[in-house]
C-alpha cells in the first residue's frame, strides 16, 4: 500500500529484506508464536482520504456547540477567556511541539529555557519559591499536593474542603485510596470554607488542608484567617488558585500557602472539552526536593556560558523507580508554553487589567441578578463566577437547553455534585463577555426559569 | 545563534504592552470597592513589559534552538518519533473541538461525543480488550489507572494482593506508578536472551501477587516468545497481567495484548497514534480493559443509547473514581483518530511491518560497529552496547553527544538498565531507507573516528548553542527561576 506518511517503496523493501537475510515481511515477526496472532483485519474505523478527513471531522466539530457561535457564561474551572492571536502562531513552531522531553540539553535550549521561564513566572505569579514544569491539569496537581505533604510530615490525613472543585476532590479521593491517606471533607458556610468546622478537624495526624480559592462557587476563601488554624497543628497549606485571579488577589506565598497548585487553563489555554490544560505546581524552599516531575535549573556549559538543564532527577521515576516521589513522565509541557506565552502577553499591566476586567463584568452581572427576578445564593466576595439561585423547582437541564436554543451556553448546574444546592446555577462572566450580553443573557435566564 | 539568549525577563522595558484586551462596557468600579481590599494583592507581579513584535522574536529564536522531529531524524529508543501529521494539528484547532466545555448539555456536543465512542471502540479492537477510558493524560498515568483498576478487582474479591512484579527492563513509570497504587515491587532479571526468566518469575509469584506489568515487545524491542507460558503463570497465581503500550507500534494488527493473555492495557497516543511529544507533554493514555474489569473502570465513560444519541455514562458504582478532570486530554484524542482514519486497520498493520522492518535493517547494518546486545530478530527497535569503544576511553555519551554535530537526536542511551553503555534505537515507519542509511553511516563514521581521534569525540558537541552544560552544579546549587532567586 501507498500511503503519504510511508516512504519504503517495493524496492526499498526488497533491498533492506535482503540485508536483514529475511525473504518476506512474515518472517520477521517468526517469533510472536501463532496461538497469539490476529489473524483477519481488525474491525477499526476505515482509511478515508485527506479531503474526506477532513470533511468528516469538521461534520463531527460542527456538531458541537462551539464559544464563537455561542456566548458562554458556563465555567466550573474551565473559562472562555480571550486567546491572544500569537499565542497559536508560537505553539504551532514545530521545533517546539514535535520535540521529546529535553533530554538532551544542547539541542534543547528553547524548549528548557523556556520552561525555566514558565516556572519563574508560576513563581512570580503565586509568590512561591520553587515551581515545576508541569502536571497533567489543576485537579491531577491537588492530588499529588496531598502526597507530597503526607510524605513531607510522615502523616495519613488530608482534610479537604467541600467548596474544592468536586473532580479534584475525587481524584484527590481515588489516589488517596492508593496512597492509604484518609480524606475527610469540611463544609461550606455562604460560599467559603466553614472555618469553625475546619478548625475541629484538623488533627495533630493532617498532612494537609486542601483549599481552593476562588473555590468552586466563585468565593473567595480567607486563607489569613484559615492559615494559622493549619500550621498550629504543623500540617502544609495546600491551595489551588486561578492564575487570572491572582493579577488582582493577594498571592499565595504572602498567605502562607506551603504548596501552590492549579489549572494554566485561564491562561491562553482552548477549554477543549477539557483537556490538554496544564497543571502547576509550587512549593516553598525546604519542599524543593520533595516537589513531583520536571524542573528545569540554570547552570553554564564549558565555556562559562549560560545554559538550562533538567534538574534534581534524583527525585523522579527513570532514576529512583520504585522510590520516585511521583510516577509522573509525560506532562503538559506544551501547554506551560502556551501559559508562558500568554503571561508574557498579558505582562505587568496586563494580568491586572485582565483580572480587573473579570471582577467588573462579573460584578455587572451579579447586580443585575439581584435586581432581576432572580437572586444570588451566596454573599461572600467573589472573583468572575457566582452562584444564582433559581426559583424553586426550576429544571436546570431543562433551562439550560432553553438558553441553548437562543445562543448562550448556560451555567454549571451545582445540584449534580452538591444536593443540597439543587435549582442553583454556577455563573461565570469573564472579560470577553460584553454587557450586552450580559444583559440579554439575564433576561433569557428569567424568561427561561 | 551562538551567543547566549536573553530572559524574556530581561527584555522587558516598563510601559511597553502586547496585549489588547476587550473594552470595560460595563462600570469601571474600583477593584476595592467590589472585593475586600485585604484580600487585594499587596505588591504586583513583577512580569516583563515587552511588545508584540518582542514576543514573537524571542519564542521564535528559542524555537531555533530546539530540536524537534520536523528539525531531523529522531531514533530515541521506546519514545516513537515518529512524523506527527500536520492534518492532526489542523483538525484539533477546528473550533467545535478546541472551544467546547466538557459540561455544556449533551446534546450540544453529539460530535465531540461520536468521535470519543468511536475512539474507545477502535482502541478496543486494536488493544483485544472489551472497554476502554480515555482518561489518563499520559503513559504514567495509565499505568497508575491500570493498577488501580487491578487493586479494585481483588479488593472486590475479599483478596488483598500486595506485590507487583516488574522486569529489570522495564520503564521507571512501571515500579513508581505502582508505588504510587500502593504496591511494593518485585523487579526480576532478565534471562540470558533478555527474556523474562519463566523460573524466576515462578520463584515470585504466589498468593501475594497483584499483578505481572510487562511490556511486549519489551524495551530491548525483544517479543517474548513465551507471553503464553508467562500469562499462564501469573493468573494460576491469581494475579493480574499489565501490558505497558509504550512500544504498541511493533504489533498493531498483529497481535493483540488482549489475545496474548493481558487484563489491562494502556497505549501511548503520542507514541503509536502520532500525537506530537510537546516537548514532554501533553500526550494521552487510555487504558484498556478485560470484561471483567469493566466495573471498575473511571467514570465516565462514552455511551451510546438505542436511537443513537451518545451520553456520558456516570452509572457506574464499582468505579475507582476519576483520574482526571473532565474527560482526558480530549485535544489529543482527536489527533489520535484522525491519525487512525488516515489508515485504517489495514494500513496501521502496514506501520508495525515497516517500523519493524526500518529496525531490523538499521540494526544489521550497524552489528559489525557496535556490539547489538541481542542478536536475532528484533521489533519496532534494538539495543547496541557501546562497550567496544570504551578501550578508546570513549563512551556512550560521547557517542550520543556527536551525534548532535551530524544534526541527528541521539538515540535514548543507558537504557535499559540491564545493558552495559546502552544504545536504544528506534527509527519508526516514517524514516526513508536514506535517512536510515545516512544515519547509519555516521554511527559508523563515529567508531572509526573513536578509534583514531576519540579526543574528537569526547569534546563534542562542536556545532550546538552551547556546549555540554555543568548538571552536577545545576543540581547541587539549583537556579530554578530568575524572579526570587
Amino acid at each position: 500500500m501507498k500511503h503519504r506518511y510511508l516512504p519504503v517503496t517495493e524496492q526499498d523493501q526488497a533491498d533492506m529484506l535482503a540485508t536483514v537475510g529475511a525473504e518476506s515481511i512474515e518472517d520477521l515477526f517468526a517469533d510472536i508464536p501463532a496461538a497469539v496472532r490476529y489473524p483477519g483485519v481488525l474491525p477499526m474505523s476505515g482509511r478515508l482520504n485527506e479531503p474526506a478527513l477532513l470533511k468528516h471531522m469538521r461534520g463531527l466539530a460542527d456538531r458541537n456547540a462551539d464559544f464563537d457561535r455561542y456566548a458562554s457564561f458556563l465555567g466550573a474551572g474551565l473559562y472562555d477567556h480571550h486567546i491572544p492571536v500569537v499565542i497559536n502562531h508560537i505553539l504551532s513552531r514545530s521545533e517546539f511541539y514535535t520535540a521529546y522531553t529535553p533530554y538532551q540539553p544542547e539541542i534543547s535550549q528553547g524548549e528548557l529555557q523556556a520552561i525555566f521561564e514558565f516556572q519563574s513566572y508560576i513563581c512570580e505569579l503565586t509568590g512561591m519559591k520553587v515551581a515545576n514544569a508541569s502536571m497533567y491539569d489543576g485537579a491531577t496537581a491537588l492530588a499529588e499536593a496531598a502526597a507530597l505533604a503526607s510524605g513531607a510530615t510522615k502523616r495519613k490525613q488530608v482534610v479537604v474542603s467541600r467548596a474544592v472543585h468536586p473532580e479534584a476532590r475525587d481524584i484527590v479521593l481515588t489516589s488517596a485510596h492508593g496512597l492509604g491517606l484518609e480524606v475527610i471533607e469540611v463544609g461550606f458556610k455562604d460560599g467559603v470554607t466553614d472555618a469553625e468546622a475546619l478548625a475541629a478537624a484538623i488533627t495533630d495526624d493532617t498532612a494537609a488542608v486542601l483549599l481552593q480559592s476562588p473555590n468552586f462557587f466563585g468565593c473567595i476563601e480567607d486563607v489569613r484567617a484559615i492559615e494559622p488554624l493549619v500550621h498550629a497543628k504543623k500540617a502544609l497549606l495546600v491551595l489551588s488558585v486561578n492564575p487570572i485571579s491572582l493579577g488582582l488577589l493577594e498571592s499565595p506565598g504572602e498567605l502562607g500557602a506551603d504548596i501552590v497548585v492549579g489549572d494554566a487553563q485561564p491562561l491562553g489555554i482552548p477549554a477543549s472539552l477539557g483537556g490538554p490544560t496544564c497543571g502547576f505546581f509550587a512549593v516553598t524552599e525546604p519542599l524543593m526536593r520533595r516537589i513531583p516531575g520536571r524542573i528545569v535549573g540554570q547552570t553554564v556549559d564549558q565555556d562559562g556560558k549560560r545554559g538550562f538543564v533538567l534538574t534534581l532527577q534524583a527525585r523522579e521515576q527513570h532514576i529512583r523507580r520504585e522510590k520516585a516521589t511521583s510516577n509522573i513522565c509525560s506532562n503538559q509541557a506544551l501547554l506551560a508554553l502556551c501559559a508562558s506565552v500568554y503571561m508574557s502577553t498579558l505582562g505587568k499591566a496586563g494580568m491586572q487589567e485582565a483580572a480587573l476586567l473579570n471582577v467588573r463584568k462579573s460584578h455587572y452581572a451579579a447586580d443585575r441578578i439581584t435586581q432581576s427576578s432572580l437572586s444570588l445564593e451566596f454573599a461572600s466576595p467573589f472573583f468572575n463566577e457566582f452562584v444564582v439561585k433559581l426559583p424553586d423547582g426550576a429544571d436546570l437541564k431543562n433551562v439550560n437547553a432553553k438558553l441553548l436554543k437562543a445562543g448562550y451556553i448556560g451555567g454549571y448546574e451545582l445540584g449534580i455534585p452538591y444536593p443540597e444546592l439543587k435549582g442553583r446555577m454556577l455563573i461565570a462572566v469573564t472579560e470577553r463577555r460584553t454587557k450586552d450580553e450580559i444583559d440579554r443573557f439575564i433576561g433569557e435566564l428569567e424568561a427561561s426559569v | 545563534m551562538k551567543s547566549e539568549k536573553a530572559l524574556i525577563f530581561e527584555l522587558s522595558k516598563p510601559g511597553r504592552v502586547a496585549y489588547s484586551l476587550p473594552e470595560c462596557d460595563v462600570p469601571e468600579t474600583d477593584a476595592s470597592a467590589l472585593i475586600p481590599a485585604g484580600l487585594l494583592r499587596s505588591k504586583s507581579a513583577e512580569l516583563p513589559e515587552v511588545y508584540e513584535v518582542d514576543i514573537i522574536r524571542h519564542y521564535t529564536e528559542l524555537s531555533r534552538r530546539n530540536f524537534g522531529i520536523d528539525n531531523g531524524f529522531y531514533p530515541l529508543g521506546s519514545c516513537t518519533m515518529k512524523y506527527n501529521p500536520k492534518i492532526n494539528e489542523d483538525v484539533a484547532r477546528f473550533a467545535g473541538f478546541a472551544k467546547i466545555h466538557p459540561y455544556q448539555p449533551e446534546e450540544s456536543i453529539q460530535g465531540a461525543l461520536e468521535m470519543l465512542y468511536t475512539l474507545q471502540n477502535d482502541i478496543t479492537a486494536l488493544t483485544g480488550m472489551d472497554q476502554v477510558t480515555l482518561q489518563p493524560a499520559a503513559g504514567a498515568h495509565g499505568e497508575w489507572t491500570g493498577l488501580m483498576l487491578i487493586r479494585a478487582y481483588h479488593e472486590s474479591r475479599g483478596e488483598q494482593r500486595t506485590k507487583v512484579i516488574v522486569p529489570d527492563s522495564s520503564h521507571g513509570t512501571n515500579p513508581a506508578s505502582a508505588t504510587v497504587a500502593g504496591y511494593d515491587t518485585i523487579t526480576i532479571k532478565s534471562n540470558e536472551r533478555g527474556m523474562v526468566d519463566l523460573d524466576a518469575l515462578r520463584a515470585v509469584v504466589g498468593s501475594d501477587t497483584a499483578a505481572l506489568m510487562l511490556t511486549n515487545p519489551s524495551t530491548l524491542g525483544l517479543f517474548e516468545e513465551q507471553i503464553v507460558e508467562i500469562a499462564e503463570i501469573v493468573h494460576d497465581a491469581g494475579g493480574l497481567l499489565y501490558y505497558d503500550g509504550a512500544n504498541s507500534n511493533a504489533i498493531m494488527g498483529i497481535t493483540r495484548p488482549g489475545d496474548m493473555g493481558f487484563d489491562v492495557v494502556h497505549l501511548n497516543l503520542h507514541k503509536t497514534m502520532s500525537t506530537p511529544h510537546g516537548g514532554g507533554g501533553p500526550g494521552a493514555g487510555p487504558v484498556g480493559v478485560k470484561s471483567k474489569l469493566i466495573p471498575f473502570l473511571p467514570k465516565p465513560i462514552v455511551g451510546k443509547r438505542g436511537d443513537g444519541t451518545f451520553y456520558w455514562d456516570y452509572d457506574r458504582p464499582q468505579s475507582i473514581g476519576r483520574v482526571k478532570a473532565y474527560y482526558g486530554n480530549f485535544g489529543i484524542l482527536v489527533r489520535a483518530y484522525t491519525y487512525i482514519r488516515t489508515y485504517g486497520p489495514d494500513g496501521l498493520r502496514r506501520v508495525s511491518e515497516l517500523a519493524v522492518l526500518n529496525a531490523n535493517y538499521m540494526m544489521h547494518r550497524l552489528a559489525p560497529y557496535y556490539e547489538v546486545a541481542y542478536p536475532g530478530l528484533c521489533k519496532h527497535e534494538f539495543v547496541l552496547s557501546g562497550k567496544k569503544l570504551k578501550q578508546y576511553g570513549v563512551r556512550t555519551l560521547d557517542v550520543a553527544k556527536r551525534l548532535l554535530d551530524f544534526g541527528y537526536h541521539p538515540p535514548t542511551i543507558y537504557f535499559p538498565l540491564n545493558v552495559e553503555e546502552c544504545i536504544m534505537i528506534e527509527p519508526t515507519e516514517t524514516e526513508s531507507k536514506e535517512t536510515l542509511d545516512s544515519f547509519i553511516d555516521t554511527m559508523i563514521q563515529i567508531a572509526k573516528e573513536a578509534e583514531t581521534t576519540p579526543e574528537l569525540v569526547i569534546n563534542a558537541p562542536y556545532t550546538t548553542v552551547v556546549k555540554r552544560l555543568d548538571e552536577a552544579t545545576a543540581a547541587r546549587k539549583p537556579v530554578l527561576n530568575c524572579t526570587c532567586g
